[in-house]
């Protein structure tokens, strides 16, 4: 037994968290700026910081993960990280040569109170910024919110410190991607071109963290949202947030500063909230949904009914972040199965509310709790109290779907020891039906694996 | 020692390397970037800190205390102090196995311990949220010893560890709890951390326990972290050799070996950076003198052997440390002969750790490949020249904030296991005695040394040398894959190994074969992309 004191018995704790459900903001904001084309994440903080995000970064995507720090020493720490940022931003400008510098602060920083909006208009004013380049900055101290509200501020920084109103409207529509995986913001950009919307879609992972083999490391890959189209995301009609959590707190600052009306939708994992995302989507451009996409939906829902048998009654337990979560869960709910158990570390009563107003309604004894000891140990006990059939979170869960000998399926972050995840959507129509093929591949496998020898089915 | 491949103009390459930074940061960069001479060794500069803004493969305090030292002991429970992400990234990503006797003993490595400090904790101070924790730690798994890691706000806001710890120690009165000041900003790198582990592991844990340790060659196993199980084929061979493991520290340990780790009679010491601070230690103390030994590779493995029978002075000892050599060497040349015709001659560049970086220059020679480039991410400079310059080590500031234990001789324990005589005879026969001669006097004439490498200067040195094979971290590898190089990670192993021994060094020939003649790197163009495909240019087939 991997996770051997792991004991039935729950019991409440105040102190102690043990095997998070979340990480912390600064990962998240590294990982945001990643989708800005040119730009080079910056961490004010200790090394450490950055390494260690870096690290996971990579492990998560096996793709570079470029990033800078402060490399906060003692004296830092004690005199202000002002000259570290200043120096820092001189030599990633003259040996890097990004387009844009988006800083994100730490613990370390945020204790010490240095105040990046003060250091990086300072670093404009004393002519560090060349012409043309960018530093942004957000604010993200890893003893609030998790990796998720991280994401969510970097995101907010992008669109306030970019997006412009020029008072001319364009015929275009923001999407702003909530923490989602390149693979599935490739599928929106697929999905808004299928429908014929112009959209200006940040962040944007795709064609930088799932980069091809070309036999050059290309420093600021191809891919990523570039300034032009951030800028001109102040004009945009709309903006669709994807996600309550790490989508929305951007929406609402556009539209305060450039007064772009939003709405916030689930991210489209799964058949409903992929419905949804289309009709608003449809809504706001004012087009028509074309067959295609039609015939896409029939498709998934197709594979729905063959193989609901496989489906009905299965016992889920999940972990993972709130905007993932909530479209899971209610695909999970769409396909008739039924979540057992749900935790995320993540805090934040929006979570809260919306989680448990859909499973008030479809499934009102389900386990959840987030936010702080609503960890996988939690987890882990509950589902030693109430067995599952299947676990679906990050891969930290293989301990325990090996522990308890449930399947597993990885989805979420990070997951450190398989691919796919960067290459494969999970959201639209299609990436719900892969979603699906891997929890039927999960549950028939198991099937095969425990069936006696004269009940092994050929056909199923 | 001159290579016979032919090595670019070194003094160039270090101009082109620091060309493209800010005057200050060259004239800085200028001193870290050095070119060999095994018989002058110039003096590199280390353990300095890194220039913000400069991508390093460096990370920090409590990753190098936490993560490197203290995380292999199965049973601590180790409670990281601070907000979530610190315990989180450490959380068994540094492939630390252990192995149980059964299924009824402690095993805390899969867990990830934290106090989840948040906003209010900073502002009101978090000494009452540890204890709790502390508490809940105590009450769910009754360990022998919970360890608390102070992360970086913990001592930006004046936390007392080591009073809570002490407090939760007297109150529970059955399990030992400490703490560890080793927040991210201390030091400059990962070595800060290290050092500060050894000070509290020998504090808190070493000398707990008097119990005569049973065996006639006893020894403990000093900086081996059982990454990939490097841990598990060094307790195989010395255990054939008739070898007793007192204490390793700290791959597959447990709390009670390092608390009896003083009754052996010879610390070996693998990772000099990481551990060298407990060996000085616990020769002051105890009398057991450290020997700097290496089972990377299988060569370097049969010498360390030798070293250490020759130690023990025992000649039944070296002659089963002969047999166990001639019965494993074999099957490591069966493969080195093998594969020696596809990696002869190919050139090798090593930029990680604080040892590693030298002891696996002795795995590739014995591919017959060259190291043509090497540094370490956090080492000193006696990891690079050797310790006999440490009296010429300035003490920066950053250093002197990292105590210095004062240990003196135990009054009842201390028990020299050599005279000063014997000692110097070993010394004679060229066992390092107390002593390391660093990596640079391995290194063949005119190859670079580059401590601290940055990403620009890494991707500048393989621009320029063209390496079969770059060895690094996670960080680093699929930036030099994306170059067509192949990269083997030498942290985590590409998740294989073990490393270690003679079965070690057998797997490492063979990843490294595999690796470096992998048909994928020639696979890298498409068809339509090589000179003279001539695809698409005229249609094979039109409509008249």
């Amino acid at each position: 037994m991997l996770l051997r004191h792991t004991s039935k018995e729950v019991k409440e704790r105040e102190g102690l968290t043990i095997n998070p459900a979340k990480t912390c903001q600064p990962i998240g904001a590294m990982y945001a700026a990643l989708g800005i084309h040119g730009c080079l994440p910056h961490s004010h903080g200790s090394q450490g910081c950055c390494s260690y995000h870096r690290s996971t970064l990579t492990r998560h995507y096996k793709e570079p993960v470029m990033a800078a720090t402060s490399s906060f020493t003692e004296g830092a720490s004690v005199f202000g990280g002002q000259a570290n940022l200043l120096a820092a931003i001189e030599t990633i400008f003259s040996v890097y040569e990004p387009d844009i510098i988006a800083v994100h602060s730490t613990c370390l920083s945020e204790t010490i109170g240095d105040d990046l909006q003060q250091i990086t208009r300072k670093a404009k004013d004393d002519g560090k910024v060349p012409e043309g380049k960018y530093v942004i900055f957000a604010s993200t101290p890893s003893f609030i919110g998790s990796h998720v509200t991280g994401y969510a501020n970097m995101v907010t920084g992008i669109a306030t410190q970019f997006a412009v109103s020029t008072g001319v409207k364009k015929n275009q529509h923001n999407i702003i991607a909530g923490w989602m995986e390149p693979s599935d913001m490739r599928e929106i950009k697929r999905l808004s071109k299928e429908l014929g919307v112009k959209i200006v879609l940040f962040p944007d992972t795709s064609d930088v963290l799932d980069a091809p083999q070309t036999g050059k490391h290309v420093f600021y890959p191809k891919g990523g949202t570039t300034v032009a189209e951030l800028q001109s995301a102040g004009d945009s009609l709309s903006s669709l947030a994807l996600g309550s959590i790490s989508a929305e707190p951007a929406a609402i600052a556009l539209e305060k500063s450039c007064k772009v009306p939003f709405e916030t939708l689930d991210i489209p994992i799964g058949l409903t909230a992929t419905d949804r995302f289309i009709m608003a989507l449809s809504k706001v451009a004012g087009v028509a949904v074309p067959d295609e996409i039609t015939a896409e939906r029939g498709r998934l829902v197709d594979v729905m009914a063959d193989m609901e048998q496989y489906l009905y009654g299965k016992r889920v337990a999940l972990f993972g972040d709130p905007d993932q979560l909530i479209p899971l869960t209610e695909f999970l709910l769409d396909l008739n199965m039924k979540p057992v158990h749900i935790v995320s570390g993540t805090p934040g009563q929006r979570f809260e509310k919306q989680m448990r107003q859909l499973l008030d309604a479809r499934s009102p004894e389900t386990n959840f709790r987030n936010g702080l000891q609503a960890d996988m140990f939690l987890l882990h006990q509950w589902m030693k109290n109430e067995p599952v059939d299947l676990l679906i979170g990050n891969t930290y869960g293989k301990y325990m779907a090996r522990d308890e000998d449930v399947p597993f399926i990885r989805f979420g972050f990070p997951i450190l020891d398989r691919i796919g995840h960067s290459y494969f959507p999970n959201v639209g129509y299609s990436g719900s039906l892969r979603l699906l093929e891997k929890i039927l591949n999960a549950i028939m496998d198991r099937q095969d694996r425990d069936a006696l020898e004269e009940k092994f089915e050929l056909v199923m | 020692m001159e290579a016979n491949i032919h090595f670019p103009d070194p003094s160039k390459v270090r101009e082109e390397l620091i060309q493209k930074y800010p005057a200050k940061v060259a004239k800085k960069r200028a001193k870290s970037i050095i070119v060999n001479d095994p018989q002058l060794i110039p003096e590199v500069q280390a353990n300095v800190r890194t220039v913000p803004g400069i991508i390093t493969q460096r990370g920090c305090s409590y990753a190098g205390c936490k993560g490197v030292v203290l995380g292999p002991t199965r049973d601590i429970v180790n409670i990281v102090h601070g907000p979530i992400g610190c315990s989180f990234y450490a959380w068994l990503t540094r492939r630390n196995q252990t192995r149980t006797e059964s299924l009824m003993d402690a095993n805390y490595i899969p867990y990830c311990f934290s106090t989840d400090m948040q906003e209010e904790n900073v502002v009101f101070g978090g000494e009452k949220k540890l204890k709790v924790a502390i508490q809940e730690a105590y009450d769910l798994f009754h360990p022998k010893s919970i360890a608390i890691f102070s992360t970086c706000p913990v001592g930006l806001i004046g936390d007392d560890v080591h009073a809570a710890s002490k407090e939760m120690r007297e109150k529970f009165g059955d399990c030992n709890v400490f703490g560890f000041s080793c927040e991210g900003y201390r030091g400059v790198s990962q070595s800060a951390g290290h050092h500060i582990a050894n000070n509290g592991v020998f504090k808190h844990m070493v000398g707990r326990d008097n119990t005569p340790s049973v065996g006639k060659y006893k020894l403990n196993l000093l900086g081996e972290y059982n990454i990939g199980g490097d841990a598990f084929e060094i307790e195989r061979i010395f255990e054939k050799c008739g070898i007793t493991l007192v204490a390793s520290f700290s791959g597959n340990s447990t709390v009670s070996q390092i608390e009896n780790a003083h009754t052996a009679d010879l610390n070996v010491i693998l990772c000099h950076r990481s551990i060298n601070y407990m060996g000085d230690m616990m020769e002051t103390k105890y009398g057991i003198p450290w020997m700097k030994v290496n089972f990377v590779g299988a060569e370097s493995t049969a010498k360390s052997l030798r070293k250490i029978a020759e130690y023990f002075g025992d000649e039944e000892l070296k002659a089963r440390v002969e047999e166990v050599i001639a019965e494993e060497a074999p099957r490591v040349q069966a493969v080195i002969d093998e594969i020696m015709p596809r990696t002869k001659g190919k050139t090798a560049m090593l930029f990680v750790g604080g040892s590693r970086a030298h002891h696996y220059q002795d795995l590739f020679a014995e591919l017959g490949m060259t190291t043509v480039a090497a540094g370490y991410e956090f080492a000193h400079r006696d990891d690079y020249e050797g310790r006999h310059v440490l009296p010429s080590i300035k003490i920066d500031a950053d250093s002197k904030n990292i105590e210095e234990l004062k240990v003196v001789a135990d009054p009842e324990l201390y028990n020299p296991r050599k005279t000063e005589a014997e000692l110097e005879a070993l010394k004679e026969k060229g066992l390092e005695i107390n002593g390391y001669e660093g990596m640079m006097k391995q290194m063949t004439k005119k190859s670079l040394v580059v401590d601290d490498l940055s990403h620009y200067e890494s991707e500048k040195l393989i621009e320029i040398y063209k390496p079969d094979i770059f060895c690094a971290g996670i960080k680093e590898k699929y930036v030099v894959q994306k170059m067509g190089i192949p990269l083997k990670q030498l942290h985590s192993y590409d998740y294989g190994g073990p490393y270690t021994g003679f079965e070690g060094a057998v797997n490492f020939y063979k990843d490294i074969d595999r690796m470096v003649n992998n048909p994928v790197w020639k696979l890298i163009k498409a068809p339509w992309e090589k000179a003279g495909n001539g695809a698409g240019l005229s249609a094979s087939y039109v409509t008249q």
